[in-house]
């Protein structure tokens, strides 16, 4: 393929699955570039985790191909998944939890750049005020402020959020989705975004992704068609 | 009382155990295993029932049949859904093994009781160096495996997304979990290592908020039961795996209640 766009960090070609008989989707092909936000739209059971899944490398798509440039090794992956076990009773504290994903190293303990790292990643989530609060206390948007810390403690060039911001009020859904703005403004990094809410993919979105069974559009942000969405929704 | 050598002893092995149960027992909790301890002991209780039958030690056998067991009792409870059933067919299968072996190697009594209820006070020097020897084991193989063991036990979702070897990681815990196991039945018995595996861990839960913190304090719960257990148990002559459950077990209601308060304010 000749993607020498030096700037597409993924590109996904004529991707198919299937589970035993069930078809999922078939022949879906598009690109994601670096500063690109993606809103991946559809109904319920249309295939979007299934899709993140296979971007991750977590399932194996029935034909077609996922290419990361340079390189799958060469891109660093940051995702927000759409279920968690974390209960009440949850003990680590949120700077525990969002340390957890720093790159392994064989000290337990965290090295002075490290508890910086970790201490910026707080602040650049807003999440400094409650680092020490535990996960299992804090509110529901905390919570998935939590996880999208967890998810840029590697500073991934490459974002992708499933439907994180699903359970929130509106005002903190537009608080997440700056945050992730806010870093893709400082990174360029390309976000893929999961979700059911026409308007925030509107405000947010650069492009579009609409998943529908069978078949599929894709286009930039200005020609999302909105009665077709709803069609797609309803 | 610490003048007799096997007072020494117990309080040696005591330690050890107690350190090495505390550390890994925050694991056990974090991933939800400690049904699969019960299990591994009445494994144990099997394996230590067959070193007798066959002239080993009952801690070679345990070792044995703890470690071959615990990779496959794992996987089997790796569907959440079939988890309890299935191993407690496991559970029954070892129990019965285990008596049979007993009855077979035509033992007194009392080394049956000595499996299952532990014998702390009878442990000699040499055992205590056997215990030391295993738990140093133990614990650099968690040492090695800090921070993905840390990840995957308390965030599996987010270490499988990052990229961390969970199956590889989950066999190389149980295989660890087996040999404390193992150490643990020296002093608590077969049929109450759950208690120093799951209980002082289960309660620095509600007290620390860190991992570093919470074995931390679970070492030091494991230990406040070991010691007071065995020096009561030496002052009464009451056993000491007794004293180890009640003190442990009031360690762990008083986590609950602190939590309780602390949630409320
Ligand atoms: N492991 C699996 N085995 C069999 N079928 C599966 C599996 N995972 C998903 N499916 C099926 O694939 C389809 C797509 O599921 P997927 O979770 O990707 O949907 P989704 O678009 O993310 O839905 P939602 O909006 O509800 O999150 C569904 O019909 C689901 O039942
Ligand atoms: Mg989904």
């Amino acid at each position: 393929m000749t993607t020498s766009a030096t700037n597409t960090v993924l590109s996904v070609d004529q991707l198919a699955m299937a589970f035993r008989q069930k078809r999922v989707f078939h022949d879906l092909t598009f690109d994601l570039k670096q500063g690109e936000f993606l809103s991946v739209l559809g109904e319920n059971g249309v295939g979007k985790t299934t899709l993140v899944q296979i971007l991750l490398g977590q399932l194996r798509p029935t034909a077609g191909s996922v290419n990361y440039y340079p390189s799958r090794q060469g891109v660093t992956v940051g995702y927000v998944p759409q279920f968690r076990n974390v209960d009440a009773e949850y003990p680590l504290t949120v700077r525990e939890f969002v340390g957890l994903a720093l790159p392994n190293r064989l000290t337990p303990w965290w090295t002075a750049a490290e508890r910086k790292q970790v201490a910026s990643t707080l602040a650049m989530t807003d999440l400094t005020r409650i680092a020490r609060t535990p996960l299992g206390r804090v509110s529901g948007g905390e919570l998935q402020k939590a996880y999208l810390a967890q998810a840029l403690i590697r500073q991934p060039q490459l974002l992708m959020l499933d439907e994180s911001t699903a359970s929130l009020d509106n005002n903190m859904k537009y608080e997440l989705l700056e945050l992730v703005k806010n870093y893709q403004e400082q990174t360029n990094a390309a976000v893929l975004f999961v979700t059911h809410d026409l308007p925030l993919t509107k405000q947010y979105s650069t492009n579009f992704l609409l998943m529908q069974p069978g078949q599929y559009q894709t286009g930039t942000i200005a020609e999302l068609d909105e009665n077709v969405v709803e069609a797609a929704h309803a | 009382m610490l003048n007799y050598p096997f007072m020494q002893n117990a309080f040696m092995a005591g330690t050890i155990i107690a350190i090495v149960s505390g550390v890994v027992g925050v694991f056990v909790v974090a991933r939800n295993m400690p049904f699969l301890t019960h299990t591994l002991s009445e494994i144990g209780f099997a394996g230590a029932a067959f070193g007798l039958f066959v002239g080993w030690t009952p801690l070679a056998g345990m070792l044995a049949f703890t470690t071959v067991s615990s990779v496959a009792v794992g996987q089997l409870s790796s569907k959440p859904s079939r988890r309890e059933s299935s191993i407690t067919s496991i559970s029954a299968l070892a129990i019965g093994l285990g008596i049979l072996f007993l009855s077979l190697s035509n033992q007194n009594a009392s080394s049956a009781t000595n499996i299952l209820f532990g014998s702390v006070i009878g442990i000699s020097r040499t055992e205590v160096v056997e215990v030391a020897v295993l738990a140093i084991v133990v614990l650099l193989v968690i040492l090695g495996l800090y921070r993905p063991l840390k990840f995957d036990s308390f965030d599996a979702v987010g270490a499988r997304v990052a990229g961390v070897h969970q199956t590889l990681l989950a066999s190389v815990f149980l295989i660890a979990l087996a040999f404390s196991v193992s150490v643990a039945a020296q002093i608590v018995g077969s049929l109450l290592i759950f208690i120093l595996l799951t209980l002082p861990a289960a309660a620095a839960k509600y007290f620390a908020h860190g991992v570093g913190s919470m074995i931390g304090l679970s070492i030091l719960f494991a230990l406040i039961g070991v010691w007071l257990g065995i020096a009561i148990s030496y002052w009464t002559n009451w056993p000491v795996s007794f004293f180890i459950a009640v003190i442990e077990v009031l360690i762990y209601f008083i986590g609950i209640g602190a939590n309780h308060l602390a949630a409320r304010n």
